[in-house]
């Protein structure tokens, strides 16, 4: 067919492209016409001839560009620049040191392996391109009027292509037909981005009247769409008919490569974007290169070896000259002439000399180095993967190193940023408790059911490899125990299968339908609400039957079924039957009402009210965190998925003949039966369909849903159609969804809402004091509220449910607003929005539900130890802040213990107050101790860098972190967060939150994360690590040094865009604290003890240099000189380098404090570097000197002498690697015997190869007759032994006078293990203490006794300005003081007095709890004001909250002190009506 | 010489690397740990790294799922890791700590086992007779000190000692070079390793390595080539014993004074007889008094290119005060060593060297098994040993003062 075509229709493309490189398009739109009109897809008349083809190409190379490219890539690396030149410096005769091709072999050899690796990868890239160019799709035939089988890499812009189900789309298509009815094609877009549920995308507009099968030979129109780019969630154009009529294109039209068709059974499109211009090929960014912090410490090392190699050129240079100077005119006949007989000057001798000098010491810029340190983190990253702790059994996943060069990053990290969503707990929603006009149910049985779950965990693993026959739970209300239904549902999947493999895929299988595990599914309903729920419907029925008007219905009934029905449709799920997995359930009813007035006259007109939910739901993706935090989408990790995938091929192919005729009915049978409990809910956000489930446990259940209805089931009721009206998607600017129905019941128009509580609490219809109604409506209101407020305090996620009842003509009026902002072409977006807010206000509160979010497992846990290894954590969170503060209680991130600053402001200016009052507060509480001065110098200066400048603290204390941490959380909202970033905030920000513990910013955009984290990066300049699961910390996760994602629930986003993907959070605290540890010490021993070998070896011949005129000569052999790195010595030290453990998992895991020793970096501090090279320069000197000695005066012949020196230099590099060498198992031995053996077989093999080779030292039979001389076994015992005496003396010192914390590990490791659980269980580590009186590692442990002091904040001192020199200073006398430093009574008195000098006298305040204070003060000419509210929270801790009312109605600094029972925050409230925000706080803080 | 054997050997080399490398991996699988059932076959050892390597280069958000769905029908093993001792990094290993139960008993046997071999090494030292006769003739009373003028040709010197006792046998000569610059890096190259080797070709055109002592003025090729070869030391010594008055010449062996493989390895003469012939066309080196091929007449295995002298002098020093091996006294009477008495020595003084200060001297000297006379070796040993017992006294204070009383 066209294949034929392909290559000259490939020829005329790149013509095409260059036509279009020398002439840039003048529009900036693409049109695509339909290839069907012209003979030929690259006809020269066809319009869409200048697109890329379908064809692509990921390969970076080609047969013949290959050796050039690959070439030039690799000399964009310095070191190979280098390392050639020298090589072909060897080619001038004049400054040659070495055989030409013998010194060109280690650069070759180096160049060649990378090569071939490109070249490797570069193959199975073209393996798969070509696997994925000839994948088949159907694409219509102009000739034969038919759609014909083609490959993918034959599709062109502007083809029709056909689409069955379960096909994964060959490019970017736009949809104009479909099977579907409702003229939808579901699509699921897991490739590109991890996100396995269903996505809806509709038939363009103008196509959807079509009732017919699409016909390709009567498309005329013409599509202008934008240009390719990679945005997944934009796409615009206007497809223009022939009558001239356009209609917009959305990205709901767009159906994108990669994804896969499915519940749609056909779809026909035509193709906009093909091959590399498809959204999901622009989207592919290569791996990205990360420099990590060590390699960019070892460059500068770098850099000083070659300052070193140049001095000591210069100094040979010079030495050469003057040798040469010194004989004048009488030229001695052991120099000689140049090749043309005429005598160099000094001068010039010098300046070959020192090129000369450039090769022979070649080796002190080691070329191995960085082969070796790629080897060794691609072994690291080797064992990170292995690594069974690592590897989550549930989901049949391991971490995943997606960077290859940072590993050794892992072990220096001292921020940690952390989503908290997923992150650290597990996505699962679980509807938990909801109160109903006003009522609390607390579901006391579920929570006992929930707790239930915890416990089975362990115990599912053997009743799984039991295989037991439990009986399968038939019903819905059968909740007497989990185990039940929890075993059922594994033994079920492990007895069909049989084979673990195929256990784990059919367990994949099940969980197709997102967020449907047991624990979400199955809700004991509370046996109160069950049994109004049922009082209610039969009310209903009976009504009904009666028909009586559903009004006489009881009001609290009335609510409870009106939030039951809310709590089901008031969402995007949708219905599938689980035997028929992605097949959407149909079932439609015919609509009950006879009667179509102004319905339809309006649907006429709204041919897609979907659209606007769509919208939103795009955008809502990106914002997730910002509002709910989680309207996410099941999804796994990337293996998983793709099996999934796999499977689902598998089943199609199978299944596919038993469902290709679309039964668009629901099973009969299924319907009223409870069998429904067995239809999947496939929710876009775990929280839906927790609610869905719950209300399927009062028997109010979802039984389908159609764009223009949903049906449900009530008890007593039977199913109910509701006609869907509208859809107001989830937006996270508006925090709520609603939907528009027609009540079947009561033939009322009803707008059901569900949102965050803090928005629609605000949209309350605001109740009328005057009658009964309207006092029950305000109790509720505030009965909800307090609600609201202790689940919140549970740290539940709150949704409030409301509904409104519209009147037809209201209706009306905002149809007609809403169609005219359908159908706007500019700023459609904008006009829907408003369209929305006007529908969604004076709501009728229904009710509100808790949804818990677990924590994952070990969560507390795992920050408890990391925050000890020395790692500040910040929550990063996009969820409310009450939500966000009790899930920090929870997981440990804030302790009771300390005090919290929260910071909430609604203005610049407000925030800059704020974060100077704190910055105030701090400042008093922990610095002043020296009074004015540094007040004065903290005022004057906010940059905390003057304050204390990192670099000169880190290196000149022993602290265990640049700056001072005190025991204090900060928690800041997202607004505020904003105004914080701002530049003229941010350095005052971070002076504050620095000085926190742990911080917590919630209610964050994502690109508030990252500025968040770029802040913190660039200007404390500190190594920080980003763990995420979702897409909205991928920006986050970017900016990072280390970006870690979580390969949980949310898609697979994160994942990509991460370095290393874990499957749970808890892996981090293995990840960091040993495999980061241990690669860190791993490398920066291995970097160090790299820049000492060369500089050692090379060393030697630099002495030599004294002895041979600075000529250049070397007595060791060429060939040892190259080789010696590449060779003789790589082995031991790649084995150090990978497998060496200074102390064992178990220490360091127990005792995280040893991770500060990464932090601190203190493996490889600059000085060690120069430690190393004069360690290095004495053990050549000693290696140069003794065999000098030991052969003067005697006949020895120049290589007979260097190669003992060969020898005793490597015997002494490997003892010293012995020495350095912490654990030494079988392969450490090997290698080094190996490397011995190497090199005497070498040695023997090249001195016996070739009698007139190798000139200039024809080392013929050298070894040999070394071999035969004691002298030179003698030479080799005593000159290591002599070299390393120092080193050696200095390690076995150090480990008894002043051990480092490692080597303290090491020495606990050696104890017995239950000594050291009793040694760590104490906590307070003694060991090898007794001689560090100030060893600021021990101090990090010893549990202060003053932390327990709870002092509330405001309390008047009596002491107060007494004895405030002894508040501890950061002298290192105290170190212990400084790092977890407990607010001690002189702290908070100098902060008063402080506080006081800047506002005015403080009143004495009252200690007793129960009191509000008020103190007014003024505050210079800012009009605003601020509460200072210092509180017991929940926690019983003291803490000051910062709150700034926006509207400065009253000027006041408002000290609070409120009570337990709370209720007084009413009045606090009064003034400020228009900011709930402030009324929640308040009512928070009173709760 | 781009073929030569290194590049070969470095193929080997490198392919020996790489199956070291998948031995040691493919070990630690093959030592299964516990439970491991699901798993049975053995993966070959690469595969693991080789997909880990794939997923980590190649993979890029959407292309990435297509191939790795494609992957996955080749594979079923789930990604769960091996259990074994070698991945799960807890390969049985020794922990040394530095501690006082093993670095003190270590450095005390170091030391004393140093100081032993020491005092052996020094006391056999200093049996060595050592004799050093400088004739240079750089002062005016030097004996030589008529012969230090280059302008003089044929010159000859006599130097008298006197030996107080029997300088045990056997004795050596050497001759010494002092200031003398053998290493040089230029110097040394300037031969050709073929022409050396009896190679035809290389006497009509000398390796370009020689230069500018490849050819003499005429373009005539010098044979042996090079500055090595044209700065031979050409010296000769007589010893006499003087017996009642009378002069009586000790017999000098010159035989075996060079390495044996240079001489019937590394160095031929070509395959010509006469040898006269093969140089035909060539040269004799500028500062050569007689060519190549009358070295040594007296002596075939003695002539051209394997003259003992001259294999001796080829063979470059390492450090520019050097002695070469100039004869032995084996024979006769001399063979348990020269009886005390006057001797006399006869030089015939061709080699200056005053110009560049260096210093020409002759050394008498017996050896022991371990070489000529050097006290350095045994002196480091003692040292080094003595440092080794100090410092575990060091450690042992250190230890007992800060160390023990924390082990409760």
């Amino acid at each position: 067919m066209a294949r034929e075509s392909e290559d000259t229709g490939m020829a005329k493309a790149s013509k095409a492209k260059r036509q279009r490189k020398k002439k840039p398009k003048e529009n900036k739109t693409r049109t695509v016409h339909a290839n069907i009109h012209y003979d030929n897809a690259k006809g020269e008349e066809n319009p869409n001839r200048h697109y890329a083809t379908n064809k692509i190409k990921t390969t970076k190379y080609t047969v013949l560009s290959f050796l050039p490219k690959n070439l030039f890539e690799q000399f964009h690396r310095f070191a190979n620049v280098y390392f050639v030149f020298i090589a072909l410096l060897n080619f001038v005769p004049v400054v040659n040191a070495f055989q030409p091709e013998l010194a060109l072999a280690p650069v070759a050899f180096i160049l060649s392996v990378t090569a071939i690796k490109d070249l490797w990868e570069d193959y199975r890239r073209h393996r798969s391109d070509k696997e994925i160019n000839h994948m088949d799709c159907l694409v219509y035939s102009r000739e034969d009027k038919r759609y014909v089988e083609k490959y993918w890499k034959e599709v062109h812009v502007g083809d029709f292509v056909r689409l069955r189900c379960n096909e994964i789309l060959p490019a970017d298509v736009l949809l104009l037909s479909s099977s579907d009815p409702d003229r939808l094609c579901h699509i699921e877009t897991a490739t590109l981005d991890g996100e396995t549920n269903l996505k809806q995308r509709q038939v363009v507009r103008s196509f959807f009247e079509l009732d017919c099968d699409f016909d390709p030979l009567k498309y005329s129109s013409i599509i202008e769409c934008e240009k390719p780019n990679n945005d997944l969630n934009r796409f615009r154009g206007y497809i223009i008919h022939r009558s001239g009529r356009r209609d917009a294109l959305y990205k709901e039209n767009l159906l994108l490569r990669g994804c896969t068709v499915r519940n749609t059974e056909e779809a026909v499109g035509i193709v906009i974007y093909a091959g590399h211009e498809t959204k999901a090929m622009l989207n592919n960014n290569g791996p990205r290169y990360k420099r990590s912090k060590l390699e960019r410490q070892m460059n500068v090392d770098v850099f000083w070896c070659v300052i070193i190699l140049l001095v000591m050129c210069l100094f040979a240079a010079l030495g050469h000259g003057l040798w040469k100077f010194q004989y004048g005119d009488k030229r001695p006949v052991f120099d000689v002439l140049s090749p043309e007989g005429t005598d160099l000057s000094a001068l010039m001798s010098a300046i070959y000399l020192f090129l000369t000098m450039i090769i022979v010491f070649q080796v002190l810029i080691p070329i191995s180095l960085f082969v070796s340190i790629e080897i060794v983190k691609i072994c690291q990253v080797y064992f990170i993967h292995q690594d069974m702790d690592l590897y989550d059994e549930e989901t049949d996943s391991q971490l995943q190193c997606r960077a290859l060069n940072i590993t050794e990053d892992l072990g220096q990290m001292q921020y940690i940023f952390s989503d908290k969503t997923g992150t650290l707990t597990e996505n699962k929603m679980v509807f938990r408790r909801c109160t109903v006009a006003g009522v609390e149910y607390s579901h006391d049985a579920n929570a006992r059911r929930i707790a239930m779950y915890q416990e089975i965990d362990s115990e599912e693993e053997e009743c799984m490899s039991h295989g037991g026959t439990l009986p399968r739970r038939d019903s819905v209300t059968s909740h007497q125990s989990g185990r039940v239904v929890l075993r059922s549902h594994s033994t079920k999947s492990h007895r069909r299968t049989g084979s673990r493999a195929e256990a784990k895929r059919a367990s994949i299988l099940s969980k197709h339908t997102a967020f449907s595990s047991p624990m979400e599914k199955d809700i004991t309903p509370d046996p109160q609400l069950l049994d109004k729920v049922n009082e209610c419907s039969s009310q209903l029925d009976f009504m009904r039957f009666h028909r009586q008007p559903m009004s006489q219905l009881p009001s609290d009934l009335c609510d409870i079924i009106d939030f039951f029905i809310a709590l089901t449709i008031c969402n995007t799920v949708v219905v599938s039957s689980p035997n028929q997995p992605r097949h959407k359930v149909r079932t439609r009813f015919e609509l009950k009402s006879p009667v179509k007035t102004i319905e339809d006259f309006i649907k006429r007109f709204t041919p897609s009210r979907l659209t606007s939910g769509s919208n939103s739901s795009s955008s809502s993706s990106l914002n997730r965190s910002s509002n709910k935090g989680c309207s996410s989408l099941l999804s796994s990790p990337s293996a998983e998925s793709t099996l999934t995938k796999l499977n689902e091929e598998q089943l199609s192919s199978t299944l596919e003949q038993a469902f290709s005729p679309l039964a668009p009915c629901y099973d009969g049978k299924a319907s009223g039966s409870p069998e429904e409990g067995e239809l999947r809910y496939e929710a876009e956000s775990p929280d839906e369909a927790a609610l869905v489930y719950a209300a399927r446990a009062y028997k109010c259940s979802l039984v389908g849903r159609l764009p223009d209805q949903v049906t449900v089931e009530l008890p007593h009721l039977g199913k109910l159609t509701f006609e869907l009206l509208h859809t107001l998607g989830f937006d996270s600017t508006r925090k709520r969804m609603s939907v528009v129905v027609r009540h079947p019941l009561t033939d009322q128009i009803t707008v059901y809402t569900k949102g965050a509580d803090s928005v629609i609490m605000d949209l309350i219809k605001a109740p009328d004091a005057g009658n009964s109604k309207g006092k029950r409506q305000k109790k509720i209101f505030f009965r909800t509220q307090s609600y609201l407020n202790l689940y919140a305090a549970d740290g539940l996620r709150t949704l409030c449910i409301a509904k409104k009842i519209l009147s037809k003509e209201e209706y009306a009026r905002w149809l007609q607003h809403h169609l005219e902002a359908e159908t706007a072409i500019q700023g459609r977006e904008e006009l829907l929005f408003e369209s929305a807010l006007r529908l969604e206000t004076n709501l009728h509160l229904l009710g509100a539900t808790g949804i818990e979010d677990r924590l994952q497992d070990g969560v507390p846990e795992t920050i408890a130890s990391l925050r000890k290894a020395g790692l500040q954590i910040w929550v990063l969170t996009g969820d409310k802040q009450e939500t966000a503060v009790n899930i920090a209680y929870a997981c440990k991130l804030l302790d009771p213990d300390e005090e919290m600053l929260t910071l909430n402001a609604d203005s610049q200016e407000a925030c800059a107050v704020l974060l100077e009052e704190s910055l105030h507060y701090i400042q008093a509480k922990f610095f002043c101790s020296s009074g004015d001065q540094s007040t004065k110098t903290f005022q004057s200066n906010f940059a905390p860098f003057e304050m204390y400048p990192s670099s000169s603290l880190s290196t000149t204390s022993s602290h265990t972190s640049h700056f001072l941490v005190h025991r204090l959380g900060l928690v800041i909202d997202g607004r505020t967060l904003a105004y914080a970033l701002d530049k003229s905030l941010e350095d005052k920000f971070l002076a504050v939150a620095r000085s926190c513990r742990s911080v917590l910013c919630c209610r964050s955009t994502p690109l508030q994360k990252s500025m968040v984290v770029k802040l913190v990066r660039n200007k404390l300049k500190v190594m920080t690590l980003a763990i995420g699961d979702g897409a909205n910390d991928v920006s986050m996760i970017q900016v990072a040094d280390v970006g870690v994602g979580i390969s949980g629930q949310e898609g697979m986003q994160a994942v990509m865009a991460s370095d290393f993907a874990l499957p749970r959070f808890r892996y981090l605290q293995k990840l960091l604290l040993v495999h980061g540890h241990w690669c860190y010490s791993r490398l920066a021993n291995m970097i160090l003890y790299f820049f000492y070998k060369n500089a050692m070896f090379v060393a030697t011949v630099f002495w030599y240099q004294f002895y041979c005129g600075f000529s250049g000569s070397a007595m060791i052999d060429q060939w040892y000189l190259i080789f010696f790195n590449l060779m003789f010595s790589a082995f031991p030290q790649l084995i150090t380098g990978t497998l060496d453990k200074d102390v064992s998992e178990e220490t360091l895991q127990q005792l995280p404090q040893l991770y500060v020793n990464g932090q601190n970096s203190e493996e490889y501090k600059p000085y060690m570097f120069w430690m190393n090279m004069i360690d290095a320069f004495y053990q050549s000197l000693v290696c140069f000197f003794i065999p000098y000695f030991a052969y003067t005066d005697s006949d020895v012949d120049l290589f007979t002498w260097g190669t003992p020196i060969t020898a005793i230099a490597l015997f002494t590099i490997l003892v010293h690697l012995g020495i350095e060498t912490k654990t030494w198992t079988w392969m450490n031995w090997l290698s080094i015997a190996f490397s011995v053996a190497l090199f005497f077989i070498v040695a023997l093999c090249y001195n016996a190869s070739c009698p007139t080779c190798y000139s200039p030292s024809n080392p013929y039979w050298t070894m040999q007759r070394l071999l035969q001389d004691p002298l030179f076994y003698l030479l080799c015992t005593i000159t290591p032994v002599a070299a390393l005496l120092p080193r050696y003396f200095y390690r076995s010192c150090q480990g008894t006078l002043f051990p480092s914390p490692v080597q303290v590990g090491r020495q606990l490791d050696k104890l017995p293990s239950d000594t050291r659980k009793n040694i760590l269980s104490l906590s307070r580590v003694k060991m090898g203490s007794s001689l560090s009186p100030e060893s600021p590692f021990l101090s990090l442990n010893k549990p202060k006794g003053s932390q327990n002091k709870q002092s509330s904040l405001l309390q008047t001192n009596k002491d107060r300005g007494q004895n405030s020199s002894s508040v501890p200073s950061y002298s290192e006398k105290h170190p212990s003081d400084i790092y977890p430093l407990a607010p001690s009574e002189q702290d908070i008195s100098s902060y008063t007095r402080n506080s006081s000098r800047l506002y005015c006298e403080p009143k004495p305040h009252s200690t007793k709890d129960s009191h509000c204070l008020n103190e007014t003060l003024q505050l210079s000419d800012l009009s605003l004001s601020s509460w200072i509210a210092s509180t017991p929270l929940v926690t019983q801790t003291g803490s000051i909250h910062l709150n700034l009312p926006p509207d400065g109605a009253s000027q006041c600094v408002k000290y609070t002190r409120s009570s337990e029972e709370g209720l007084c925050s009413d009045h606090v409230v009064q003034p400020a009506h228009r900011t709930v925000h402030v009324t929640e706080q308040a009512l928070y803080t009173a709760l | 010489m781009a073929d030569g054997p290194w590049r070969g050997f470095y193929c080997a080399f490198a392919v020996s690397m790489y199956s070291m490398f998948m031995w040691k991996v493919g070990r630690g699988r093959k030592k299964k740990g516990r439970g491991m059932t699901g798993k049975g076959e053995l993966l070959h050892p690469g595969k693991d790294l080789s997909v880990l390597l794939t997923s980590l280069f190649l993979c890029s958000p959407a292309d990435c799922a297509i191939k790795a769905m494609v992957k996955h029908e080749q594979e079923e093993s789930p990604n769960r890791p091996d259990n074994t001792a070698f991945t799960q990094q807890r390969l049985p290993a020794w922990q040394p700590i530095l501690s006082a139960g093993i670095v003190i008993p270590g450095f005390v046997l170091i030391g004393l086992a140093f100081i032993g071999v020491g005092v052996g090494l020094f006391i056999t030292s200093r049996d060595v007779q050592v004799l050093e006769l400088d004739y240079t003739g750089a002062v005016a009373t030097d004996p030589c000190y008529k012969c230090s003028d280059p302008s003089i040709k044929d010159c000859g010197c006599t130097m008298e000692f006197h030996l107080d006792t029997l300088f045990k046998g056997p004795v050596v000569i050497y001759y010494g070079l002092n200031n003398y610059f053998q290493n040089q890096r230029k110097y040394g190259i300037s031969k050709d390793d073929n022409q050396l080797y009896g190679d035809l070709d290389t006497f009509k055109s000398p390796a370009t390595a020689c230069s500018p002592y490849d050819y003499d003025g005429k373009r005539n090729p010098i044979v042996p080539c090079g500055a090595l070869a044209n700065s031979m030391f050409n010296d000769t010594f007589r010893l006499y014993r003087m017996v009642n008055g009378s002069k009586k010449e000790v017999p000098l062996n010159g035989k075996g004074i060079a390495w044996w493989t240079d001489q019937n390895v590394k160095y031929r003469n070509p395959n010509e007889t006469p040898l006269i012939n093969a140089f035909n066309g060539t040269v004799k080196p500028i500062n050569w008094p007689k060519a190549a091929y009358e070295l040594d007449t007296t002596d075939v295995y003695n002539n051209g290119f394997i003259n003992q002298d001259f294999l001796v002098w080829m063979r470059r020093a390492a450090l520019p005060d050097f002695r070469k091996l100039y004869r032995r006294i084996t024979k006769d009477e001399y063979q348990a060593g020269l009886p005390a008495g006057n001797y006399s020595l006869e030089i015939s003084y061709n080699y200056h060297v005053l110009s560049f200060k260096g210093k020409k001297k002759l050394v008498l000297s017996n050896v022991s098994w371990m070489g000529g006379k050097n006290d350095f070796l045994g002196i480091a040993y003692l040292v080094v040993g003595s440092l080794c017992v100090i410092m575990s006294i060091v450690m042992l204070i250190v230890y007992a003062k800060f160390k023990f009383p924390e082990e409760d």
